[in-house]
């Protein structure tokens, strides 16, 4: 009787395991990886600081999803950007292309490091190191100093 | 006195910089879409399952297309300068319902005016990730060809309506 009952348990605990909808991650894990991987390089349009993989807005699940039906049809991660970019534009990448319009944002801070060294180069040149100018007083104290030390000997 | 001026001077630029950063909305993104033609979709409509809408239906006309949802509370706030486009009778106006449940949107339809022509259904946000949508309520104006000329990020208010959307419906109207 108690072995019927554990064995009744246990298949309506596997129905009810099954009852459940197969979560999209465990369906997959090396196509989920790949889904993961490429969603880390999209920006969610709505929560603009995270990517497509971070977020939790319905909009950044339905990109994901749209990630994963692509790949599961055998596109290339760089077809599915292609996709992503011609709706959402180069917004959508967490890393923006090298373009004309981009080039300040990629260049800027090299620009200003490189003004910072020319900014100071400048000032160095312009300013040579002052000749140590001495008074008498130390003159006479230096020169006291020196034949001191040469009267007496190591 | 003129060691203070180069530094004062960089740091008013900065200033201005950060100023004019502030005025703009990071959410307006620009849309890659403006200039192309609008992507293809058939979606049943809102009231009449068995009935599709697509935008080929459109060609030849200049008509605009408005996102919007029954959980969408900026589309609340818009709703008023919808119904009075509509009145108006300038441009005909069709809806996409995004994401929505069929019978919440007829509510809100219902209870709020419609301002449509007749709205398409797209519970699972297909056609919305097509047309690039990320923040409802989001507007298109698309020509005759077929093409979209403008869009709108969020919420259109009777000045955008006035400054944009009808001078340009006029123009497209006459090419």
């Amino acid at each position: 009787m108690a072995r019927l009952l554990a064995f009744l348990l246990l298949v309506s605990a596997g129905l009810w395991a099954h009852a459940k909808e197969a979560a999209p991650a465990a369906a997959d894990p090396a196509l989920e990886h790949r889904v993961m991987t490429l969603a880390a390089e999209l920006r969610c349009l709505v929560c603009q600081n995270q990517t497509i993989a971070d977020s939790n807005a319905p909009l950044a699940e339905d990109l994901r999803n749209q990630v994963r039906e692509r790949m599961r049809q055998g596109a290339s991660d760089s077809e599915i950007i292609d996709f992503m970019v011609a709706r959402y534009g180069d917004f959508v990448l967490y890393r923006p292309p090298v373009k004309a319009t981009t080039l300040l944002l990629w260049f800027g801070p090299l620009l200003l490091v490189v003004a910072g060294l020319l900014v100071l180069l400048r000032r160095l040149r312009r300013r040579p190191a002052p000749e140590p100018e001495l008074t008498t007083a130390e003159r006479e104290r230096a020169r006291k100093l020196l034949t001191e030390s040469e009267a007496e000997p190591r | 006195m003129n060691r203070f001026v180069l530094p004062l001077a960089i740091f008013a630029a900065l200033i201005a910089l950060l100023a004019a950063g502030l005025t703009l909305n990071p959410r307006e993104v620009p849309s890659p879409l403006i200039g192309k033609p609008a992507p293809h979709f058939e979606l049943p409509q809102l009231d009449q399952a068995a009935k599709t809408f697509t935008e080929k239906d459109m060609l030849g006309r200049v008509w605009m297309l408005n996102v919007w949802a029954s959980w969408c509370v900026t589309c609340r706030e818009e709703h008023p300068v919808l119904l009075d486009l509509a009145k108006s009778g300038a441009v005909p106006l069709y809806g996409l319902n995004y994401k929505d449940k069929r019978e919440d949107g007829l509510a809100w339809l219902k209870s709020m005016g419609d301002p449509y022509q007749l709205s398409i259904y797209d519970v699972e946000g297909k056609v919305g990730i097509d047309y690039g949508v990320y923040g409802v309520p989001e507007t298109y104006v698309i020509d005759k060809r077929g093409v979209i000329r403008y869009k709108r990020i969020g919420a259109l208010t009777p000045e955008i309506v006035k400054d944009k959307v009808l001078p340009l419906v006029q123009e497209l109207g006459r090419g």
